[in-house]
């Protein structure tokens, strides 16, 4: 569904004694979306997911590299692909001045709906959202979760094909978070691919059936979260001892069972984890 | 670029208006009563000119520069949109093309900047003046809003602080009220700030507008220089924009 070739973007910045520089934030990535998955882009604060993002969608130009859509380049204005993906910032960027239900039909309005369409599929999405109670509310008004549902049903209005959710649980109750992870396995049964940035590891692993871990603007792996850890070994043995923790990685189990007496300290046997492969592939301990 | 998106940008623009028209409307009476009372009332009562009352004099200077300020903060709430709530981004996504966008904006303003004008013509009637509306006089007010708006547009999307649009109203829009042929001629300044204040666009609505009130004549000079800036603004808030996306 999307090929993306040799992305890379410099942003400008101006230092204090006035000198121009450029700043890497996405670093000659390849890569490429099918139709139905939920693919994931892992990584931490910083690491280029949301330019990433925000270049699939048109919202940045790239510096260079090219995108495209069933086949079709993307120059980023293109009308009628522009109509294809729904984007649920990162951050709460409605209308103020508008009520939960207008800021949907503002967005139905920006995609060309006729008013016969975009008025049932408003109350279809309230409604799903369980949002019907709240849609004359004004949107500073909503909780933080009711907000996040209502982003969602605002990139769904429109019936995108491809939906990109940047960090869509991001401060969010663990409740709230598990309906929301409902919702994206929902939107996915119902043939809608799904793009996710996530800092959260047990997101990645849970949703998504591809996971590309970025880190510095560089996709340093991208394969499913089972043979991401296939890769680096299926069980981890996991020492304590007084230097801290330790790791080592193995096939299988009876393998990592041989080696257990070898460490010293307090040791178990456990299944590789995506942290496990993020944490060996970018050196970070302290997670994302 | 289609005429659907300029409509759907403006209806926002009018949903939101509409929900504070009387709020709006009131508000805007109040800035025309007091410069006709003080100006055109109080202090010009004393004044005679040989073209009138001075009450006459001032109303289309009053109605130039309404349509400036008018022009110029309807796009104010667009800084926020951009730098404050990211509200933006969701014109940016769209498939509404960014000169469909600027243009929805600039009609929102166009249509502040017309009503509040209505409100200064009925009060200067209620004053007394003598104001010969007509068809011109409005394609003017019109053309000197987009202007303005325009340059609110390119700020609002330049500008990286509030308070740096504050500065935009402090040290262009105030100097320009009352320097550019709005409360006196422009024959009274020094040579070289005459004709630094005849380059600027506020001069040229307000001498428009004062032929067009008064019976005069219809300074095409005055008109086409309208239409250049109105041109050259429309250009740099469309590169502002599409630099907005370059980063």
């Amino acid at each position: 569904m999307i090929e993306v070739f040799n992305l890379t973007k410099k942003f400008k910045t101006v230092g204090k004694d006035k000198k121009i520089s450029f700043k890497t934030a996405v670093d000659d990535i390849s890569f490429s979306i099918e139709r139905n998955e939920i693919f994931g882009l892992l990584g931490p604060n910083g690491a280029g997911k949301t330019t990433i993002i925000r270049m699939l969608t048109g919202q940045i130009k790239p510096t260079s590299g090219k995108i495209f859509y069933d086949g079709k380049i993307f120059d980023g204005n293109d009308p009628e692909i522009k109509k294809l993906p729904g984007v649920v910032p990162q951050h709460i960027n409605f209308d103020r001045e508008l009520n939960a239900a207008e800021n949907l039909e503002l967005h139905a309005r920006l995609y060309g709906m006729e008013k016969s369409d975009y008025q049932n599929r408003i109350k279809e999405l309230l409604d799903y959202m369980e949002l019907s109670d709240y849609a004359n509310y004004n949107v500073a008004k909503l909780s933080g979760g009711m907000k996040r549902r209502l982003l969602i049903a605002r990139a769904l209005v429109h019936r995108p094909k491809i939906l990109f959710m940047d960090e869509p649980t991001v401060a969010l109750d663990p409740q709230v978070r598990r309906k929301i992870w409902d919702l994206i396995k929902d939107l996915s049964k119902n043939g809608v691919t799904i793009v996710i940035t996530t800092h959260y590891i047990e997101e990645a692993e849970k949703l998504c059936r591809r996971t590309a871990i970025i880190d510095k603007g560089k996709f340093i792996a991208n394969d499913s979260p089972k043979n991401l850890c296939e890769r680096l070994g299926n069980f981890t043995v996991e020492c304590e001892g007084t230097e801290g923790k330790s790791y080592k990685f193995f096939r299988d189990r009876e393998t990592a069972a041989k080696f257990v007496p070898e460490f010293s300290g307090n040791v178990k046997i456990r299944p590789t984890n995506l942290e496990d492969v993020f944490i060996e592939l970018t050196g970070r301990r302290n997670g994302l | 670029m289609n005429f659907r998106d300029i409509g759907t940008v403006f209806w926002r623009d009018w949903l939101v208006l509409k929900r504070r028209l009387t709020k709006f409307i009131l508000s805007r009476t109040v800035a025309p009563l007091l410069y006709l009372t003080a100006f055109g009332w109080g202090l010009g009562r004393n004044v005679q000119l040989s073209s009138g009352t001075y009450l006459d004099f001032i109303v289309p200077g009053i109605m130039a520069l309404n349509s400036m300020n008018m022009g110029f903060h309807g796009m104010i709430p667009i800084h926020a949109e951009r730098v404050y709530h990211k509200s933006l981004e969701e014109y940016l996504l769209s498939p509404v093309s960014p000169s469909a966008f600027l243009i929805g904006k600039i009609s929102g303003a166009v249509l502040k900047a017309l009503i509040s004008s209505l409100i200064i013509i009925l009060t200067a009637e209620i004053f007394g003046a003598n104001i010969l509306l007509s068809g011109s006089m409005f394609v003017v007010l019109i053309l000197n809003s987009i202007i303005f708006a325009e340059i609110g547009f390119f700020a609002a999307m330049k500008l990286s602080t509030y308070e740096e649009m504050a500065q935009v109203n402090t040290y262009v829009l105030l100097p320009m009220s009352f320097m550019c042929g709005t409360f006196f001629s422009t024959g009274a300044l020094p040579e070289v700030v005459r004709f630094f204040v005849n380059c600027l666009p506020l001069t040229h609505t307000s001498q428009l507008l004062r032929s067009l009130c008064t019976g005069g004549i219809f300074m095409r000079d005055s008109f086409l220089i309208l239409i250049l800036y109105a041109a050259i603004g429309f250009y740099l808030g469309l590169k502002a924009l599409k630099n907005f996306q370059e980063d």
